[in-house]
């Protein structure tokens, strides 16, 4: 267990780890006394030091979207955390806010210290009804302290932080359809430029962070940028939350440095499920191109990653094994970008409406090769053609499926339909399979 | 005319590899239409806030030798120095990205196109042929939903044919103020919706129509009644009100079909109201007068053309005679009728107000209105615009759009001095100043302006016995400009053209004896022909024809009922010739009448409430009517005093030389503010969407009129003991009228009824002017 460097999910095997007592019982709240006796740029430019970049997928460095903010402009400043977590394998951000989740609430106070904001807002998916639950509880408990509301820890900062809780619309996970939904409006990606750092939540600068960027700067301030940037390799520092599932013997959260490979998360997972080999996967959720066992020793870092022709994107690895049709897998994922699809721009809209149709098609044996070459060019004509990465998303997993795995896409069209036995896939296959 | 504007941040970049120099801040997609380049497009509208949502018009850009990893949508971008762009033209990613989004747009889009109202103008279909692939690969099914449904009595939605550009979205919210209509559901299931309850209540409703890229929205009365390309197009102008829009008519066999929002930048930009588009079938109603009646043993009888011009012209011989033109005539008619009056009939008697009216108003119109020109720019660079008497988005919709526009670019501010604010007032955040009907004088005294503010008076104003001299006051003191908004089209140019006791044409003043003699010599008469003194107004007009000082009446497109209290009397002594389209209470009294041509079957001008002259062609192509202007040269020959000109080009030419007068204005005297009437006092004033004789026959335009209510505020209501939607009855001594009641943001002690609805005319009904004591109870 050497690789692991548990430190958001330290202690989520204590009783009370959820608990404003569970948390302080281990240093909770230090970093955020700390944070509020230094000055706001010193704590921008150590969060820039640490070299923490978004963990939300972009991977765009943390510090330096604290520092777009313009100081000094009179103006309402906004703290935004996406919360909205919806990709397809992607569940770090639910489990991190259901075993801990004042770590995000020390990290808002200190990044809204930091930015000045004096209000600061966590867009929660609606469905996730006990992590809301427990993030509302640490969020009074954070006020009864006297961690929130007005002149903090008498330092004479004030911070009001609101829970939103959304409808569960994949779309709000997009930085400005989440703005707009929070506004009240329907959730559809705005037009870029101004930036949210500019004009954001209500026009006002805003920074929007994913939960666990946020979640990681606590951490960071609490230990220094030196301890940070000893993790990870040259471009991505530090730790991060890399989610197994699938069919994978122990499935779970897996908080180790950037730049780990496959092979060694699978050591720490028990490996791919009993009895079978590993056949595909998902470095970063449904959206990112999908790798084989090819690349089981591909540092997981944003570089290598990108190197390699995907993007490490949420680090939601969803391992299939051999008994998995990828052509299903994928159309499974197209039918949720269909599902998901905002409907604003045309590529995205009416692309996925058509790639579905496709894909089930090709399910049922129907068509011919040449679908497949009318498959990529759709594709083509949708990747980087919609408004926001949406439509991204959904042309990727299509795209590098067929690049893989060219010959099993024809082999529905020779065998009538498709060649695999759906049950065999499924867990509850597994215990005879591995008989 | 417009000003240059001075060109401070120019950008230059390369487009195709040709150099381009645009203002800073223009698009990409626009900077290539200065290179005669197009590039495909449909969300993209230059007047709408740019949304990037169908991205047609992806092409490539780099800026500096970097590019852009993917092609962008150019619609969005704005130029920078050293930007390259490659279009579809010239680079083969963007070509190939915009035929892969026109296939996308097509997956979901119906094959209807032979059925479709918007086959052979449709920019989907043009476009799918310049930047389509030639067949589409989409073997799958389509989207389907019911169709077309109604999202207003007179706009239908086929959500089959959407594209989702959310041109009619955009247009609602940005100009029209009107969120009524907005994207519903998600991804391809997405779809222009109403929210169940509201439909889409606009007055600008029709534009969404006419921007449509596709067959979406089509308008209740034109679908499936014709194609484009049978159609022949006038260019034309409208003549409901005074905004000045420029529109286009469309005919098919001398059957006018549909009319659009003309392209104007300094007038309507490309927008016009409802009514202006879609009221246009009272020239073709079966009532029209087909040929010239004579009264005969008291029963209007069919006659000859020449036997009823010797009939008129006999009537009309030796007699005082007194001219009554309406507001709707072309500024050649109007001119003809001012000659006709003064060469032909020697009397001064003549007024082209059919509405309430007031001698302080004529004053102020020699003196502050004729021949001043206030334009739709001067609201654009204004630093502050109050409205008095006036409601922009009921009595001149283009003005509302203008004022709304500067609102929302720069925060504009404007002052409303109105006894109910209205939702029109509030969509311009207007400064709303209560003031009880009469009253508005006292709070024009209160403002302070500058010489960059406009007042925009309503002609209403006029009922306030001091309000225009308060506005003449105010202007003076601050040296703000003056914009006179009449209703009605033709009122400017009556104006401007003499039709008016008191002036001349080109706003001489009648009592200036150079003036006059001007006038007699382009005229070749006796300049003591001209009489000196001011004639009668309308209502004087009507009164002297009553006590039989007035023997002769000719009447042009006037309803008495337009006045209040007319009296009939006068109608059944005097020889009354009327000219008209329609019967009227005038035909049903007059001794000949004479059929005249609607506007679509003449040509001629408007001047708008700018002054500015409007000139259209005629539309149908074969028709039986003639222009007033040539029915009264007959009548002038016959009476041996012939107007010197028969034809609209001749009436024009001899007023142009006649137009610009450089002596001095009439003088104005000031008139004070009168007091306020006691108990509750009445607020009236035309809705756009009506009564109004023009807009018979269009029970879809009318279903999108307000519903007739009488608005009262919370304190009255409570005195009276009435509730939301209670039923009340509102009396004068000359009538009563029952309404249910909407309790509005008015004034105390006043309530507030449409001035033309069917079930309320309040002038008709109840014969009195704004301002006047009115008895309200609850019930009937």
């Amino acid at each position: 267990m050497s690789k692991l460097t548990p430190v958001l999910s330290a202690h989520w095997d204590e009783p009370d780890s959820f608990t404003l007592a569970g948390y302080q019982r281990h240093g909770g709240y230090n970093a955020m006394k700390k944070a509020l006796d230094m000055d706001a740029d010193a704590v921008i430019a150590l969060v820039k030091d640490s070299g923490l970049r978004g963990r939300g997928g972009a991977g765009f460095p943390t510090g330096n979207k604290w520092g777009f903010i313009p100081q000094g402009d009179n103006k309402d400043h906004y703290l935004v955390v996406n919360a909205d977590e919806s990709e397809p394998g992607t569940c770090k951000d639910t489990p991190l806010l259901m075993a801990n989740p004042h770590v995000l609430v020390e990290g808002v106070i200190i990044a809204s210290y930091a930015i000045r904001a004096k209000h600061a807002f966590i867009y929660i998916r609606g469905e996730v009804t006990h992590v809301t639950r427990r993030l509302l509880q640490a969020i009074e408990d954070a006020y009864k302290a006297g961690f929130l509301g007005k002149n903090i820890l008498g330092k004479g900062f004030d911070l009001e932080l609101t829970l939103h809780i959304g409808a569960g619309a994949y779309i709000c996970g997009e930085e400005t359809a989440l703005l707009d939904s929070l506004e009240g409006f329907r959730g559809q990606p705005r037009l870029r430029p101004p930036f949210p750092a500019i004009a954001g939540l209500y026009a006002r600068p805003t920074v929007v962070n994913n939960v666990e960027s946020i979640a990681s700067v606590p951490a960071i301030i609490e230990k220094g940028a030196e301890w940070f940037t000893s993790l990870g390799t040259e471009k991505s520092k530090g730790f991060t939350l890399y989610s197994l599932s699938g069919h994978v013997n122990n499935p779970g959260q897996f908080e180790a440095p950037l730049g780990i490979t496959l092979r060694e998360l699978l050591e720490l997972s028990g490996g791919v499920r009993s009895g079978h080999r590993l056949k595909f996967w998902t470095p970063g959720g449904s959206s990112t191109p999908i790798f084989t066992d090819a690349h089981l020793d591909t540092p997981l870092d944003y570089e290598s990653v990108s190197a390699a022709g995907s993007m490490l994107g949420t680090k939601a690895l969803q391992i299939f094994d051999e008994t998995t049709c990828v052509l299903r897998a994928v159309l499974r994922w197209t039918e949720f970008y269909k599902h998901e699809s905002c409907g604003k721009c045309t590529p995205c809209r009416e692309g996925t409406w058509w790639l579905v149709q496709i894909l089930r098609d090709l399910e049922n044996g129907k068509g011919t090769e040449a679908d497949l070459a009318k498959l990529l060019d759709i594709c083509d004509n949708l990747l980087g053609r919609s408004f926001c990465a949406l439509g991204d998303g959904a042309a990727s997993p299509i795209m590098s499926s067929i690049k893989y795995f060219r010959g099993e896409y024809i082999a529905h069209l020779t065998n009538g339909g498709c060649p695999f036995d759906p049950v065999a896939a499924t867990l509850f296959a597994s215990s005879k399979a591995g008989a | 005319m417009t000003a240059v504007q001075p060109q401070t941040d120019l950008i230059t970049l390369t487009i195709d590899g040709f150099e381009v120099t645009v203002p800073k801040g223009t698009l990409v997609i626009r900077a290539a239409e200065q290179l005669g380049i197009q590039i495909p497009r449909f969300c993209d509208h230059p007047l709408l806030s740019p949304v990037g949502a169908c991205r047609q018009c992806l092409v490539d850009i780099e800026i500096n030798g970097r590019a852009f990893p993917k092609p962008q949508a150019s619609c969005t971008i704005p130029v920078e120095n050293g930007m390259v762009v490659k279009t579809q033209l010239t680079s083969e990613v963007a070509h190939k990205a915009q035929e892969g989004v026109m296939e996308f747009l097509l997956v979901n889009h119906p094959l209807d196109c032979p059925v479709c109202d918007k086959g052979g103008e449709c920019p989907l279909q043009n476009q799918a042929m310049t930047s389509g692939r030639g067949e589409s690969r989409f073997e799958g099914k389509k989207r389907t939903f019911e169709k077309p449904i109604n999202i207003s009595s007179q706009v239908l939605l086929d959500r089959e044919r959407c594209i989702l550009c959310a041109r009619c979205t955009r247009f609602s919210k940005e100009i029209a103020g009107d969120p009524f209509i907005d994207m519903g559901e998600r991804g391809a299931l997405q779809q222009v919706a109403i929210y169940e309850k509201d439909p889409f209540d606009s007055y600008f409703s029709g534009n969404t129509v006419q921007i449509c890229p596709v067959g979406a929205l089509t308008g209740s009365a034109y679908r499936f009644r014709s194609r484009p390309f049978d159609l022949v197009s006038t260019p034309s102008v409208c003549e409901h009100c005074a905004s000045g829009c420029s529109l286009r008519t469309d005919v098919r066999r001398n059957k006018t079909l549909r009319r659009l929002a003309g392209n104007d930048p300094e007038v309507n930009e490309e927008w016009n109201c409802d009514k202006g588009r879609w009221a246009f079938q009272y020239t073709m109603v079966k009532d029209r007068i087909a040929t010239p009646l004579i009264r005969e043993n008291g029963v209007l009888r069919e006659a000859s053309w020449p036997e009823a011009i010797a009939v008129a012209a006999n009537g009309l011989q030796g007699k005082k005679a007194g001219v009554l033109v309406g507001g709707r005539a072309t500024v050649e008619d109007s001119y003809a009728y001012a000659k006709f009056a003064r060469a032909t009939l020697g009397t001064n008697d003549i007024d082209f107000r059919s509405r309430p009216h007031s001698d302080e108003e004529r004053d102020f119109l020699a003196a502050h209105v004729v021949g001043s020109k206030v334009r739709y720019s001067d609201i654009d660079t204004a630093d502050h615009v109050v409205l008095v008497g006036f409601e922009p988005e009921e009595e001149s919709p283009i003005v509302f759009l203008r004022i709304r526009k500067q609102v929302r670019k720069r925060a504009l501010s404007v002052t409303a001095i109105s006894p109910w604010q209205t939702r029109g007032f509030k969509k311009l955040q207007a400064k709303y100043i209560g003031v009880a009907p009469g009253a508005e004088g006292n709070a024009l005294a209160q403002l302070s302006l500058t010489n960059q503010s406009v007042i925009v008076v309503g002609e209403r104003l006029c009922e306030s016995a001091g309000g225009l001299s308060a506005v003449a006051e105010l202007a003076r003191k601050s040296g703000a400009k003056i914009a006179w908004v009449p209703r009605r089209a033709g009122e400017r140019g009556a104006l401007e053209a003499g039709a008016i006791g008191n002036l001349l044409p080109g706003g001489r003043p009648i009592s200036d004896a150079a003036a006059r003699v001007d006038v007699a010599a382009a005229w070749s008469i006796e300049s003591d022909s001209i009489p000196t003194s001011a004639g009668s107004d309308s209502k004087a007009i009507f009164a002297a024809a009553a006590r039989g000082e007035i023997k002769a009446l000719v009447i042009g497109g006037v309803d008495p009922f337009d006045m209040h209290a007319p009296d009939f009397a006068g109608l059944e002594s005097a020889f009354v010739l009327s000219l008209e389209l329609r019967p009227s209470a005038i035909t049903e009294r007059a001794d000949v009448v004479l059929p005249v041509a609607a506007v679509t079957e003449k040509s001629g001008s408007f001047m708008s409430w700018e002054g500015r002259t409007r000139s259209f062609e005629q539309a149908v192509p074969e028709t039986p009517h003639q222009s007033d202007l040539y029915i009264l040269s007959l009548i002038a020959e016959a009476l041996g005093k012939p107007l010197g000109f028969s034809t609209v080009r001749g009436a024009a030419k001899e007023f142009g030389t006649l137009a610009n007068w450089d002596g001095a204005r009439a003088s104005f005297t000031s008139h004070p503010v009168a007091n306020a009437a006691q108990g509750v006092t009445l607020a009236s004033w035309r809705q756009l969407l009506d009564n109004g004789s023009l807009q018979v026959n269009e029970p879809n335009l009318a279903g999108t009129a307000r519903k007739a209510v009488a608005r009262i505020n919370a304190q009255l209501a409570a005195k009276l003991g009435v509730a939301n939607g209670d039923l009340v009855t509102i009396s004068t001594d000359h009538g009563a009228l029952s309404l249910n009641v909407e309790l509005s943001d008015l004034v105390d002690d006043v309530v507030w009824l449409p001035r033309n609805a069917v079930a309320s005319q309040s002038l008709r009904m109840l014969g009195v002017l704004n301002g006047a004591q009115v008895n309200i109870r609850k019930g009937l």
